[in-house]
């Protein structure tokens, strides 16, 4: 299946969850990276164990806390 | 008020822009932005804003400028090391704009004094480097009903989003708490390239003016991100959905800012 990832379309395995996208996609501090799909943030249990589908839009929102 | 024939010349290219004109000039010198933070986001970002002659900027710091802060806060020089950095700011920005009244807090902003500090103006801009102060800065504009600019940089990327009062997402609904201490790297740990303040500043300081000229799209429900590695720009849709935000939604339970433990970039010299 196809799923954007940051923007970018690219294929994955179907029924792949978002911790094994989290762990293909090198996300750095992933337990402190906000989620999306779909224009939506996936919280709790979702997170975990959530399945993606094929055309899904996912988004890694990073904190950034520098600035001075 | 007229412009003078002084301010006609100086704003001239602005003037020049249908979107912005005589009267948008007119509106940025009769606006007060606050910039809190006078480092890599603030230099630009308040240099941007004085030379566009927005009337009144206040700045706010504690910090007093340090060699190693010469890599990136351009608005400060060789010369102005050890003196306090809002100082050192108001000075750069009067010898390029005269008009601009400057207001300096040479104190750190706290959940004491942040929504008092932001209620005297009508944009702020989150120039700072820490995430207690980033959550400070959101829910303050979010009780008081200011816009406000976030942004943040490390290493080669940059982030940075706009909140307007019921009109999109703030910082709380997509971060929800601050990391622990420590959780995430900070500048001074993990280092940022000098230009990227220059980059992310210099785009908090166009939302500013934009919001007060009413000039084309704000990023309001959007995170723009920036790596330079990449040289790409993404920009994110953010979800609209802000009822259950516990400062910003539908049943606020957070109805004061919080002082959470200060993990800053560079807090001691």
């Amino acid at each position: 299946m196809k799923i954007t990832v940051s923007g970018v379309t690219k294929e994955v395995n179907d029924g792949l969850t978002l911790p094994d996208l989290i762990e293909l996609e090198n996300v750095e501090t992933p337990q402190y990276v906000t989620v999306s799909v779909n224009e939506e943030f996936v919280e709790g249990e979702a997170r975990e164990t959530g399945r993606l589908k094929d055309g899904d839009v996912v988004e890694f929102l990073y904190f950034m806390g520098g600035g001075r | 008020m007229a412009l003078t024939d002084e301010q006609l010349e100086r704003y001239s290219r602005h003037i020049i822009l249908k979107e912005i004109g005589a009267k948008g000039q007119k509106k940025l010198l009769n606006a007060k932005v606050l910039i809190i933070g006078a480092g890599g986001l603030g230099a630009p970002a308040a240099m941007y804003l004085a030379a566009a002659g927005v009337g009144t900027i206040g700045i706010a710091d504690a910090d007093v400028v340090d060699l190693s802060n010469l890599q990136r806060q351009i608005i400060h020089s060789t010369a102005d090391i050890g003196k306090p950095k809002v100082e050192s700011a108001r000075e750069t920005m009067n010898a390029m704009n005269p008009d601009v009244n400057v207001i300096t807090y040479h104190d750190f902003v706290s959940a004491s004094n942040v929504r008092e500090l932001v209620r005297d103006y009508d944009f702020i801009l989150d120039g700072t480097d820490n995430f207690p102060a980033k959550f400070l800065i959101n829910d303050a504009c979010v009780l008081e009903g200011k816009p406000f600019s976030h942004a943040g940089i490390i290493r080669f990327k940059g982030q940075l989003m706009t909140y307007v009062p019921g009109r999109g997402p703030c910082y709380r609904c997509v971060f929800k708490n601050p990391p622990p201490k420590d959780a995430v790297p900070t500048c001074k740990q993990a280092g940022v390239i000098g230009a990227m303040g220059g980059v992310i500043g210099s785009l908090q300081a166009m939302e500013a003016v934009k919001y007060i000229t009413g000039v084309g799209e704000l990023l309001t429900g959007w995170l723009l991100t920036y790596d330079a590695i990449k040289m790409e720009f993404h920009k994110v849709k953010l979800p609209a959905d802000t009822h259950a935000c516990p400062v910003c939604g539908d049943h606020p339970t957070i109805l004061e800012p919080i002082d959470y433990e200060q993990a800053a970039c560079d807090l001691k010299r």
